[in-house]
């Protein structure tokens, strides 16, 4: 009996979580759908879900009006480069909040996270400024360089949580064992760690990488990302939905693919501290 | 050489003071174990032997050289974590090697060590595993050879057996005496279990409050506690305690008897104390009687025979024995 409750439990669970799954995945479904019908259909009232002539039209026709190759390789590197800097920045700083904390290390932490709350908004305009005065404009310096503060916060939580998780008693061993800080760091802590910093690696390049608010107030044609690519077939005087879909579809791929494949990684990353 | 001596060492952490400040003579080649209640500071001043806490003021003098501003790495000591503290990426074999490695020791000396402490502590088989794939005891073994290998001047046990179960604990307990007497070298151990501390000492420091009560042999401290403290946590089921009229009748403010110095019997007795067992704990060799309804002692605790035939809710008359009654005044300390 007892068995049969908990197997009809664990369908409906199974049912929710695939239906809660299958909303959150719709959006992306029905832009994936829209990029390989015509314009007609894609506007057509009542929608059409999946009998329609599937074309490959808008693709050509985005491929043909833009360098998509130069967006995606501007993606990658300030996603890349901002997450790199990122974790270079972070690692020193939440190991000494980790291991050697003072009484103000939690405030720290949360004035750091506090400044994710300031809407992005409220500084773009003394950014604005300093980007012209140091010529920083649609240049990937300087959005690696926003990029890689914005999510520096999360950078060092993460990093944080992580190097919380590492028990003190095997740094304490390391130091008995004669290992200076240096051999401490690169022979037990550092492979220890590594996990960690894969999937914070992971989770800050998905999140510069679906970037938009910086990256198309600060760029206009030479640095412009993927973000900038999608904007540019958000036409306000015509309605190109396919056209879009097929711009968006060809922006989110690539991340799609890496956060699929890398899934496993991301939750245990997320899961920090909250499971043991 | 593993001789340790701590002169006037204190530890405060802000404004709470841990050790108030101790002094203690360890002697080269001696098994030492620090026992207290938990909180009273005995892991600290491992600690801070081992460098791994730094002192608030005193002096930590290993084999004449005061090591109080030198690192863990430079004291010449190994220490044997609680929680094992092994390195879970490396095998046992790049566990053990690892103080080596960090001493640039040649490989062939290296493997020499290895294999020499993986025979002593049956770890020839486990060589290439990972921690994760032993048990709790093989891990144990993993943190007491990579001690070994180092030929410390001392080993330092931060309480190694408290996540064992009991039968290993017991095995694992008189390995480390024999491996003691055969390296003969300097045992520093903490531990909060007076058996252990009973069974494995040469010398036992009992601590309170960050404050050393007494040093001495594991019997002295049995048969001579200085104190009601020492006297109350040294031997097991406890000692008894009384305070009042049949304190008074011994010249003392408190006195003590041991539940194995006391005589049970069922047949009314003249001058016995008189009582009703409340719980009757057989454990076959012996049975641990607590007797209720005895002024100044309740419940009084007695160990008599395992067969015993007194039983929950019998009327029992007890009499100690009056040459191994300890006195103490008001203050707790021992008289005479």
């Amino acid at each position: 009996m007892a068995r049969a409750v908990t197997n009809n439990r664990k369908m409906i669970n199974t049912a929710a979580a695939w239906c809660i799954g299958l909303l959150i995945f719709f959006p992306i479904l029905w832009t994936i759908l829209t990029s390989f019908k015509t314009e007609a259909v894609a506007i057509s009232d009542p929608p059409v879900f999946l009998f329609f002539d599937w074309t490959m039209e808008n693709y050509s026709v985005v491929q043909e009006r833009s360098n998509y190759g130069r967006f995606l390789w501007n993606s990658i590197f300030i996603a890349g480069g901002s997450t790199l800097l990122g974790i270079i920045v972070a690692v020193p700083a939440a190991w000494s909040m980790a291991f050697v904390p003072s009484k103000r290390t939690k405030d720290i932490l949360l004035w750091m996270l506090s400044t994710k709350m300031l809407p992005a908004v409220g500084v773009l305009y003394p950014i604005y400024l300093l980007f012209i005065k140091f010529g920083l404009l649609d240049s990937i310096l300087g959005l690696t360089i926003v990029l890689m503060l914005i999510n520096l916060p999360i950078i060092v939580w993460m990093l944080y949580t992580y190097f919380r998780e590492i028990p003190g008693e095997i740094l304490e061993a390391a130091r008995m064992d004669g290992a200076s800080l240096k051999s401490e760091i690169l022979y037990v802590l550092t492979p220890m760690a590594i996990p960690g910093i894969a999937s914070t690696l992971l989770l800050n390049f998905i999140l510069a990488w679906n970037e938009a608010f910086w990256t198309l107030n600060l760029t206009a044609a030479k640095a412009a990302p993927l973000t900038a690519f999608i904007a540019s077939y958000s036409s306000p005087e015509g309605l190109f939905y396919a056209k879009l879909s097929a711009a968006s579809t060809m922006a989110i791929l690539p991340i799609l693919i890496l956060g699929w494949f890398s899934q496993k990684q991301l939750v245990r990353g997320l899961t920090f501290g909250a499971v043991k | 050489m593993g001789q340790i001596t701590l002169k006037n060492v204190s530890k405060s952490f802000g404004d709470t003071v841990v050790i108030p400040g101790a002094d203690l003579e360890i002697k080269d080649g001696e098994f030492i174990v620090f026992v207290g209640p938990s909180g009273c500071g005995k892991s600290t001043l491992l600690r801070m032997i081992a460098g791994l806490e730094d002192t608030t003021s005193g002096e930590i003098v290993i084999d004449d050289k005061d090591v109080s501003d030198i690192g863990p790495a430079e004291r010449g000591l190994a220490m044997v974590f609680q929680s094992y503290a092994l390195y879970p990426h490396m095998t046992v074999r790049k566990n053990i090697a690892f103080p080596m490695r960090m001493a640039k020791l040649d490989e062939q000396e290296q493997e020499k060590r290895i294999q020499s402490a993986a025979t002593a502590l049956n770890l020839t088989d486990y060589l290439d595993r990972k921690p994760g794939q032993l048990s709790g005891g093989q891990r144990q073994r993993v943190a007491i050879g990579r001690a070994i290998v180092r030929e410390p001047k001392a080993f330092l046990f931060d309480e190694p057996l408290s996540n064992l179960d009991a039968a290993l604990r017991v095995g694992m307990r008189m390995e480390i005496g024999e491996l003691h007497k055969k390296l003969k070298t300097t045992m520093v151990y903490v531990t909060h279990d007076q058996v252990e501390a009973m069974t494995m000492a040469d010398k036992i420091v009992v601590l309170q409050a960050g404050i050393i009560e007494q040093v001495g042999s594991p019997l002295d401290l049995y048969h001579t506690p200085c104190n009601k403290f020492v006297a109350g946590f040294i031997g097991s089921p406890k000692m008894n305690f009384f305070e009042g009229a049949d304190a008074a009748k011994y010249n003392a403010h408190t006195i003590g008897i041991r539940p194995e110095h006391i005589a049970v019997t069922t047949k009314a007795k003249k001058d016995a104390w008189q009582g009703t067992v409340g719980v009757a704990e057989r454990l076959g060799s012996d049975t641990f009687l607590h007797i209720h309804g005895i002024p100044g002692c309740d419940p009084m605790t007695v160990r008599a025979d395992g067969d015993v035939a007194v039983n929950h809710g019998d009327t029992v008359y007890l009499t100690p024995d009056v040459k191994l009654i300890h006195k103490f005044d008001e203050k707790g300390v021992r008289i005479s």
